[in-house]
């Protein structure tokens, strides 16, 4: 078979799981649907191995095949086909999506067992891979944004999967609000590439671009502009970040998900893609490496204040995020990527063991309540802190070759780019920081209740309640179901987490600068033309940035074993003397605040007076009143004749007929 | 015989019957009133035919009677329901066609 039947294969495998999962929901028994689901993705996971090896027996000029199923439209000028590109980007993307995604549905099939929607949530869980992997395989910008918006839908779906919890109702609203936000950055960006290029196919518009536009041109800077709408939005950077904390709210295998692998690297993978664009346009590459880095920062900042336990690594992943889109903003493609796959490993394991500890808490998310389940859960215990040193770029393990391998090639750049790369080193530490600060906070210290309890073998149950408000709920459809599964007691949440903790540990070593260069030599044919191809640090360069990377992890979880382990007064001390400075973090810099008051107060306002005077007041009185009072006053004067007599109907039709006559026989006379 | 007298006569007959229709209640003899109507406009016709000496206005005469018996088959049939119904058989009382 050949490489592009493959990744329709790729493709058809999830639908077909959700499909069925779905029209099937009533009758499928146990875990069934879990199992179907997580088969689907392993089948797609197969086939993009299937893509990988056909891929390999290529030449490497000629790998990039594309494929078209049939026209999507075809008008004056404008040719859509439903096409799929098969190239060393989209298959390495479509094994990471896939590999993690199906790790992430096993566990699911533990996690969700004995909730009302089961079945329900793995068909969703299917289209969400579905839609991430459309988005990844599109061959032209129309394809790309039917993937692009059916994750966008997908992520509602899952994040207010518990329907019945208003804030998780709110945050699938504001999830796919910012999400539509970048809908539009990305039609008018195609669009703008489109006016000038003809082409919505990337080929095409990649061979036209050079012709169209010269560098730094206004417009394809402003379809730049556009297209990072789109891409940031997605990835949640600023200011468009807001979604991704609130995103908590959905059950803990789809913020995995979300982070992981199918949703916030689709900006990432999007400014990949679409690099010869940026290239030509240095100017939104920098704004775009410039906004990765502030979102990095900002991310961390917040992640060494937040106490929610899921919130700490949804704003460590918008700053692992901020490091990719730096990373593919100043040409270091490979790096960029390379990170995505690290991170996709290592966030899908701390998320995993977040929910495994969340569950041992009986829902309770918070940090504040949490502490030493080291001995009541030395499995999680294990795995998540790989998972924590992978995050903090801890010599060897994964994240230290990707992340300090993206701040080699930012130093590589110079000029204030060298700027950019201080920054991310000084978030590194604090990245360091704030993931032993959930370590030490979770596991050590002596245990809480609940800890104590699990060592004695019985795990902690509570009244089901909102964990973000406490309100009271029950377990019906809709709610969290009625039991907790820890990874301890159920082997599927095992069989995902085992994996993972390993790539997370070996993951690295893919692309270990000058040893393994595996990874970006695999890329090399998609970033072939790229006018950076050959401008990279040297591997001394390299190995100084690998140096000054562990030197900084160690010492941020050196720091924050001295805070939080040794002098554990000083916490409370430190939280005192900057009580400005905690309270600014801890409300997270005052976005959300921001927008209430410049945005949503202003547009509720707006639909407010819209509801009360133009619909109410002019459309519904006026217009449809005014019409309706007209044709009433009518009618009833028409009514009036309908007497139901039927002699005075004689009386009428008698009348009318002789004036009638009357009226013939005076024009004839006259 | 000048053909206005026909006319006159024919006009006479129309009136009665049109008087009748409006001012009697009985269904019957709005049925009957509906007759004279019908005839009366008949003598116009076959008058009017002799006139010109067409035939055309006789056979119209005839397919009116065949009309007028259909008619009143059907008012007959739909006045005798009304009674076994034991509604009032009165026209002034039937008003449910009020709008």
């Amino acid at each position: 078979m050949s490489a592009t039947g493959f990744g329709w294969l790729v493709l058809v495998f999830p639908i077909a799981g959700m499909l069925v999962c779905a029209l099937g929901y009533r009758k499928l028994p146990g875990h069934s649907a879990g199992w179907i689901g997580s088969l689907a993705i392993l089948g797609s996971f197969a086939a993009s191995i299937g893509m990988l090896f056909d891929l390999l027996d290529h030449p490497e000029e000629e790998r990039e095949l594309v494929d078209a199923a049939f026209t999507y439209f075809e008008t004056a000028g404008v040719n859509v086909d439903l096409s799929i590109l098969v190239d060393p980007l989209s298959v390495f993307m479509c094994l990471v999506v896939s590999g993690v995604s199906f790790l992430i549905h096993v566990y699911s099939v533990a996690y969700m067992d004995g909730d009302g929607g089961f079945a329900r949530y793995f068909a969703y869980l299917n289209f969400f891979v579905f839609s991430m992997l459309l988005l990844i395989l599109a061959a032209n910008f129309v394809v790309l944004l039917v993937g692009w918006a059916f994750v966008g839908a997908a992520s509602y779906l899952l994040i207010s999967f518990w329907y019945r919890r208003t804030t998780a109702t709110r945050a699938g609203i504001k999830a796919f609000v910012i999400n539509v936000i970048g809908d539009i950055g990305l039609v008018i960006g195609a669009f703008l590439l489109f006016d000038a290029t003809g082409a919505l196919d990337y080929e095409g518009i990649f061979a036209e671009v050079n012709n169209a536009f010269s560098t730094n041109d206004g417009t394809l800077v402003a379809a730049c502009l556009m297209i990072l709408v789109g891409a940031f939005a997605k990835s949640a950077q600023l200011p468009l970040h807001t979604w991704l904390p609130d995103a908590m709210e959905g059950p803990t295998p789809v913020s995995s998900l979300i982070h992981a692998a199918t949703m916030v690297t689709a900006g990432v993978y999007l400014i990949a893609r679409t690099h010869p664009l940026f290239e030509l346009a240095p100017l939104a590459a920098d704004i775009s490496a410039v906004i990765g880095t502030a979102t990095l920062v900002f991310a961390a900042t917040v992640a060494v204040v937040a106490t929610d336990l899921k919130r700490v690594i949804a704003y460590s992943t918008m700053s692992q995020i901020g490091y990719m889109i730096l990373g593919v903003s100043v040409a270091a493609y490979g790096a960029g990527l390379f990170h995505l796959m690290t991170h996709a490993f290592f966030k899908a394991l701390l998320f995993m063991g977040a929910g495994s500890v969340i569950a041992a808490m009986a829902g309770n998310q918070s940090l504040d309540r949490m502490g030493g389940f080291r001995k009541s859960m030395p499995f999680t215990f294990v795995t998540f802190t790989v998972g924590a040193l992978a995050l903090a770029g801890f010599p060897l393990f994964s994240g230290f070759f990707s992340k300090d391998e993206i701040l080699a090639f930012t130093l590589h750049r110079g000029g204030g780019f060298v700027v950019l790369a201080v920054v991310g080193y000084l978030a590194a530490g604090l990245t360091a920081f704030y993931a032993f600060r959930m370590v030490f906070r979770v596991f050590f210290r002596p245990p809480v209740s609940e800890a104590r309890e699990l060592e004695h073998g019985h795990l902690a149950h509570a009244d089901p309640q909102n964990p973000a408000t406490g309100e009271p709920e029950d377990t019906g459809v809709g709610f969290p179901g009625p039991e907790h599964h820890i990874a301890e007691r159920s082997w599927p949440m095992k069989a995902a987490m085992g994996p993972l903790a390993l790539l997370a540990l070996v993951g690295g070593f893919v692309a270990v600068p000058g040893l393994t260069d595996t990874l970006e030599h695999f890329l090399e044919p998609t970033f072939a033309e790229s006018r950076f191809a050959e401008s990279v640090p040297s591997h001394g360069a390299e190995y100084a940035g690998l140096g000054v990377g562990a030197l900084v992890a160690i010492g941020g979880i050196a720091l924050a074993f001295f805070v939080y382990m040794s002098r554990r007064a000083l916490r409370l001390e430190l939280r005192e003397r900057f009580t400005t400075v905690h309270t600014f973090l801890f409300r997270k810099w005052y976005f959300d605040e921001i927008y209430n008051a410049t945005v949503v107060r202003p547009m509720t306002a707006f639909g407010v007076f819209g509801r009360n005077v133009i619909e109410a007041d002019f459309v519904q009185n006026t217009i449809v009143g005014g019409t309706v009072g007209i044709v009433r006053a009518g009618s009833s004067m028409a009514r009036a004749i309908q007497s139901g007599y039927l002699r005075g109907y004689a009386a009428l039709l008698l009348v009318g007929m002789t004036g009638l006559g009357l009226y013939f026989l005076i024009t004839a006379a006259g | 015989m000048d053909v206005s007298w026909f006319l006159v006569l024919s006009a006479f007959i129309f009136c009665v019957g049109a008087a009748g229709v409006l001012s009697r209640r009985n269904p019957l003899v709005v049925l009957l009133c509906l007759e004279l109507m019908l005839n009366g406009s008949n003598l116009a016709l076959v008058a009017f035919s002799r006139m010109h000496g067409d035939g055309g206005g006789q056979i119209f005469a005839l397919i009116v009677m065949v009309i007028a018996a259909c008619e009143v088959t059907v008012g007959l049939g739909i006045i005798v329901a009304i009674f076994r119904r034991r509604l009032p058989v009165d026209v002034d009382e039937l008003s449910t066609l009020r709008g």
